[in-house]
């Protein structure tokens, strides 16, 4: 009781910090960017959660919504002059299209094809933005210089970002809590748990996995179109790139896949450790922090597979925990 | 058929002998134990710098340097196996994909790191020029590499399908606890299958590197060309994806010369999704 009340106490300090972040770090033009870089990670990694997490589909090409949404935004202000979070809603679009089109024949499969194949597509629409010459080929394209009005949402100082991003991600939560509490939520843990038991009670597993896929990839374009107004700028690599599929994977994974909270804990640790690494190490950081990443990836999968969260949470259910070990997971190792 | 179509063939034919060589490890693991090496990719990579150095450090050909790659990667993948393969293949999904996820990110950018971005060549007279033969023109380097691949990618399916030891790995995969039963031991078979999946990716890599840029992120685009052939072959199936590679090595060599050298990587991912709609079990997969 005690530890429950000190837990929501310790959230609720956690939540009015979060509100009044930008003030306390007014002063500093670097701490309020990290603040807002940290929430727009945490979007896409909780966007990549729904699927990834929840329904425990791995998708590791989920850049290809990212760079829809990013392209979206910058196409509509390069060829329409309109203003770039106007690409928003197409690129969202877009991007449920593919993952609808990705998903019918993959996730059908056992679940390494689905991570597969994500790689698969992602590569190809890399390869291909890169020839095209209406996304600007391997330069990339620019947003809007200076801002021709509100609309085009760009600021100088990070705040404004900061509580842009904040409203998408509550509301991305909001969704995903809901989700989780009702019958979708239910059916996606029956179908991560064991897919032919979920199938063999009636419940069609096919479609609540691409139903998560299409949500997922929405959500994951609209972080690619916030992405472009902030900086302004995407080329293949920083649309497109596997890189930033795997950075929505371990920042999930880091905190917890499947669980609420879990993508921005991972997502507030992993920010700032790659901005620190990046400007201690100058140019030559990029390399290295991925060496670090690979190694805390490989960590987390073989000494924590179920996230920074399960060491907090051990979830408060019956006080008859006899059995020490009895995780009731069975052996994931069916393939059909 | 004109007689440059032909060559095209043929060239994409050893091409596809070496697709099938570092697939076969690939799919041998994925048959073996259900488990994806992410990482496979970026062990061709290791081969392929094996040979750099033994060539660039020692003065090695390739007679020093497939042997040297074959040791070393299988030694890694060994290691792989039971540091990190053995604990997570019990655990959930995610786990699985991260761990050799992970590793795979760990092993490019210490490359990086280590050899630095610039792509690295070996020269063309580490494998002798080339000759004519019925108007078509092989290159020395692609003959040896396609012979190679040919030739280890056999070994190996008859080796699984001929051999005791194949039909001890084989129970392994079937069922790890009658397998035990039958005093066959699992670890070992699945550490053996990791050490010739290793030793075949070495050998695949040190071959690659006489004919092909090498460069951290080649692993990258090398694992993709593995994932397609593994799922056109029928996972598990090392017979598969030396017919796969052999087709998907034509394919992309005549629709390079068809359409154009940008587009045949998108013609290898658009076959991919294709199988993947199709026939999803691959050529010679079980359903």
């Amino acid at each position: 009781m005690s530890t429950r009340r000190a837990l929501q106490l310790v959230l609720a300090l956690i939540a009015v910090l979060v509100l009044v972040y930008p003030l306390l770090t007014s002063g500093s033009p670097v701490y309020s960017r990290l603040g807002a870089l940290v929430l727009l990670a945490a979007i896409g990694a909780s966007a990549w959660n729904i699927v990834g997490g929840y329904a425990g589909q791995v998708s590791v090409g989920h850049a290809v919504f990212f760079g829809f949404g990013a392209y979206s935004a910058v196409v509509v202000y390069t060829h329409l002059e309109w203003p770039p979070i106007a690409g928003a809603p197409i690129g969202m679009a877009l991007s449920v299209l593919l993952a609808a089109v990705i998903g019918v024949p993959t996730l059908r499969l056992s679940g390494h094809y689905f991570s597969m194949a994500t790689i698969a597509v992602a590569e190809l629409v890399r390869v291909l933005s890169s020839t095209s010459e209406f996304l600007g080929g391997a330069q990339g394209l620019s947003g809007p210089p200076v801002p021709r009005g509100a609309l085009d949402l760009s600021f100088i100082s990070a705040t404004p970002y900061y509580y842009i991003f904040l409203i998408v991600l509550a509301g991305l939560l909001g969704l995903t809590w809901w989700i989780e509490r009702g019958r979708m939520g239910f059916y996606l843990r029956a179908i991560k748990d064991s897919e032919r038991a979920a199938r063999s009670l009636g419940v069609s597993a096919g479609n609540y996995k691409l139903q998560a896929y299409m949500l997922s990839a929405a959500f994951t374009s609209l972080a690619g179109s916030l992405y472009l107004t902030m900086f302004g700028f995407v080329d293949p690599e920083s649309g497109f790139g596997i890189l930033i599929s795997v950075k929505m994977v371990v920042m999930a994974a880091l905190g917890g896949a499947g669980q609420l909270l879990g993508p921005l804990i991972g997502a507030a640790i992993l920010v700032p450790l790659e901005e620190l690494s990046n400007s201690l190490l100058g140019g030559k950081g990029a390399g290295l922090t991925f060496v670090v990443y690979g190694a805390i990836i490989v960590i987390i999968a073989r000494f924590l597979p179920s996230g920074l969260l399960s060491l907090v949470e051990r979830r408060p259910t019956a006080p008859n925990s006899a059995a020490p070990k009895s995780t009731g997971k069975p052996v994931s190792g069916h393939a059909d | 058929m004109s007689l440059t179509l032909l060559q095209v063939v043929v060239s994409g034919l050893l091409l596809g002998a070496v697709y099938a060589l570092f697939s076969s490890g690939l799919t041998l693991i994925w048959g073996m134990m259900n488990v994806v090496n992410f990482a496979h990719g970026d062990f061709v990579m290791l081969g392929m710098y094996t040979a750099v150095v033994v060539w660039t450090a020692m003065g090695g050909g390739p007679w020093a340097s497939v042997p040297v790659a074959a040791i070393l990667i299988a030694t890694l993948g060994v290691a792989s196996y039971f540091l990190l393969v053995r604990h997570i293949m019990k655990g959930p999904m995610l786990a699985q994909i991260l761990g050799t996820f992970g590793l795979a990110l760990f092993l490019r950018y210490s490359a990086f790191n280590v050899f630095g971005a610039n792509f690295r060549t070996l020269p063309d007279t580490l494998v002798g020029g080339s000759f004519v033969l019925g108007g078509i023109r092989f290159e020395g380097a692609r003959v040896l590499a396609g012979a190679v691949g040919l030739i280890v990618t056999l070994a190996l399916h008859f080796m699984l399908t001929r051999t005791m030891l194949g039909a001890r790995m084989l129970a392994v995969s079937e069922d790890a606890t009658a397998a035990q039963l039958m005093g066959i031991r699992p670890q070992r078979m699945q550490a053996l299958a990791w050490a010739l999946a290793g030793g075949a990716t070495g050998i695949a890599g040190a071959v690659i590197a006489t004919f092909f840029y090498t460069s951290p992120t080649v692993g990258e685009t090398l694992a993709i060309v593995a994932f397609v052939t593994v799922s056109f072959g029928g996972f598990g199936s090392v017979l598969g994806a030396l017919v796969a590679g052999l087709i998907i090595g034509v394919v992309e060599s005549t629709s390079a010369y068809l359409i154009g050298p940008v587009y045949k990587d998108v013609i290898v991912y658009v076959l991919f999704v294709l199988v993947l709609w199709f026939r999803p079990q691959g050529l010679m997969g079980k359903t």
